[in-house]
This record gives structure tokens, C-alpha cells and sequence, in this order.
């Protein structure tokens, strides 16, 4: 059946659109901490989509491949008065663009709005199908 | 030239009818597959490296029509000792990559429009093939029933 593999298309990108605006969510959230479970501030976090193979040949879903520590310098913020400055006087903060990260949260809820849509269009076809030689 | 016989005219009706619904039957299964191509291309918007691809509908119909369907590149079986020769796991011949409009870093060539629109068009055009299924039915229940 054809068209049930595009609601297993649809759940698998639905599932890595939220993971990603998860990670998004955890970046945002963490933007000014200074330190986490390691003693270290928190560095950012970025998912990495991977295409993987559903059913048939032509149906492609997507999952999350690994979730990768942004590689971005550390935020360095002159605070003297910061417990957790060093002896230059500056402090590490998180290397989280909330610019950037605010435009992956917008374009991972388009993607999750687009995907449902997907999946009610092959809802309404399915039940169509279900009517043929009724009426 | 004689005149066709009843029988003669009510078997080629048959025969007909019976066309017609193949024809509409194997554009359903091509539109469904059609649509599950496409769902694969927005669910992989954001995929680096990914390929967005389309099929063929007209070579992918024609094929299906003068019996030539099924896998990659299928042969066609003359002999009934003939083997088919299907290369399992891959793709059917008549889908193809579709052309970049818009180049990206990542390597993705799904352009989020285009996928919707055709979407969307896929799935009016299985609509129609069902109300058209449905139609012929209804024909063969009139002529059934006399009316």
C-alpha cells in the first residue's frame, strides 16, 4: 500500500522536526549558563538530519543522525564582579546565537506544519479510496 | 460487410469497460506512488546532501498501459520461460532527479514550493482517477440493473 508509507514519511520527519525544535528549545533556554554538569558553560547544540530508507525504494523518511556541539568560539563577557571570571576579569558564556537559533525555530515549525498537512492530504485520499463503488 | 452480431457488440463493450478501468487502476497506483516520492522530498527538506526527486508520469503511464510496469528497467517477457530480471530494492526506471532551481550549501535540492504545489496536484489527480473508477461503476450497476 502505497499511501500508508507517507503517514511512516510524515511521522519520521515529524519526529525530527521536534527533536530539533527541542534542541533548539535546550539551546535558548541555556543561553546564559554559565556553567553546566562538567564545570563548563553550555556550548550549543545543532541536530544532523539523515535520510533513511521506509518500505519501498522510493519512500524516504528522515531521522536524526547525531546531535553535534556547535563549534563556535565562547561568548567572552567582561564581568569582574562574576564569581566564575577569570583573572583577566572576563567570563565564557554559552557560544548560543539566539538570533540563529530563533530562525531554526521558525523554520522547524513550518516543517512540522508542513508534514501534518502532508499527513491529513493522504488521510482524505485514503478514506476517498475507501469510498470507490459505494455511491 | 455483415452486421455485428449482439453478442459481438456486448463482448467488445466488455472488453472496453474492462480497459478503461485498467487504465484508471494502474493511474491510481502510479499517482500513489507519485505521492509517496513527493512526501519523501518534503519530509526531507532539511536534509543535507539530499536529492529531491520526481517520476514520469506520461512514461511511467505508458509503461504501466502497454503492460511494461514493475521494477527498474524491467525486460519484457516474450517467452513464458523468459526470466524477468527485476533488480529488487531499487528504484522504477521513470523516477528521475529533479532539476536544482535554487542551489544550496548544504547540498539539498528540495525546494519547498514546488513540492507542495505538486503535492497538491498529485492529489487532485488521484481524486479524479477515483471518482472516474467510480464513475464506471456506476455505469456497470445501471446496465446491470436495467435502468
Amino acid at each position: 500500500m502505497s499511501m500508508l508509507s507517507v503517514f511512516q514519511i510524515a511521522g519520521s520527519a515529524l519526529n525530527a522536526q521536534s527533536v530539533r525544535l527541542n534542541t533548539t528549545a535546550s539551546n535558548m533556554a541555556n543561553a546564559d549558563s554559565i556553567t553546566s554538569a562538567d564545570g563548563t558553560p553550555y556550548r550549543a547544540k545543532q541536530v544532523v538530519f539523515e535520510t533513511v530508507q521506509m518500505g519501498g525504494p522510493q519512500s524516504q523518511g528522515v531521522r536524526v543522525q547525531q546531535v553535534v556541539e556547535s563549534a563556535a568560539p565562547m561568548r567572552l563577557t567582561y564581568d569582574p564582579s562574576n564569581p566564575a571570571a577569570n583573572e583577566e576579569g572576563y567570563v565564557e558564556m554559552p557560544n548560543v546565537d539566539v538570533v540563529e537559533e530563533m530562525v531554526n525555530m521558525i523554520s522547524a515549525s513550518r516543517s512540522y506544519q508542513t508534514n501534518v498537512e502532508m499527513m491529513n492530504t493522504a488521510r482524505v485520499l485514503m478514506q476517498r479510496t475507501l469510498t470507490i463503488g459505494q455511491g | 460487410m455483415e452486421p455485428r452480431s449482439h453478442t459481438d457488440g456486448e463482448h467488445e463493450m466488455n472488453i472496453q469497460t474492462d480497459a478503461n478501468m485498467r487504465f484508471h487502476q494502474n493511474s491510481l497506483n502510479l499517482r500513489a506512488q507519485r505521492q509517496e516520492v513527493l512526501a519523501s522530498n518534503i519530509a526531507n527538506a532539511d536534509t543535507p546532501h539530499y536529492k529531491a526527486r520526481d517520476m514520469d508520469f506520461k512514461a511511467a503511464l505508458s509503461g504501466a498501459v502497454s503492460g511494461r510496469m514493475g521494477g527498474p528497467l524491467a525486460l519484457s517477457t516474450t517467452k513464458s520461460r523468459h526470466l524477468e530480471g527485476r533488480g529488487d530494492g531499487m528504484l522504477p526506471a521513470y523516477t528521475l532527479y529533479r532539476n536544482e532551481q535554487q542551489s544550496s550549501v548544504d547540498g539539498n535540492t528540495v525546494h519547498l514550493d514546488t513540492e507542495r504545489a505538486a503535492f497538491a496536484e498529485n492529489a487532485l489527480h488521484y481524486e479524479a482517477s477515483v471518482t472516474f473508477i467510480n464513475g464506471l461503476l456506476r455505469t456497470m450497476q445501471q446496465a446491470v440493473q436495467g435502468q
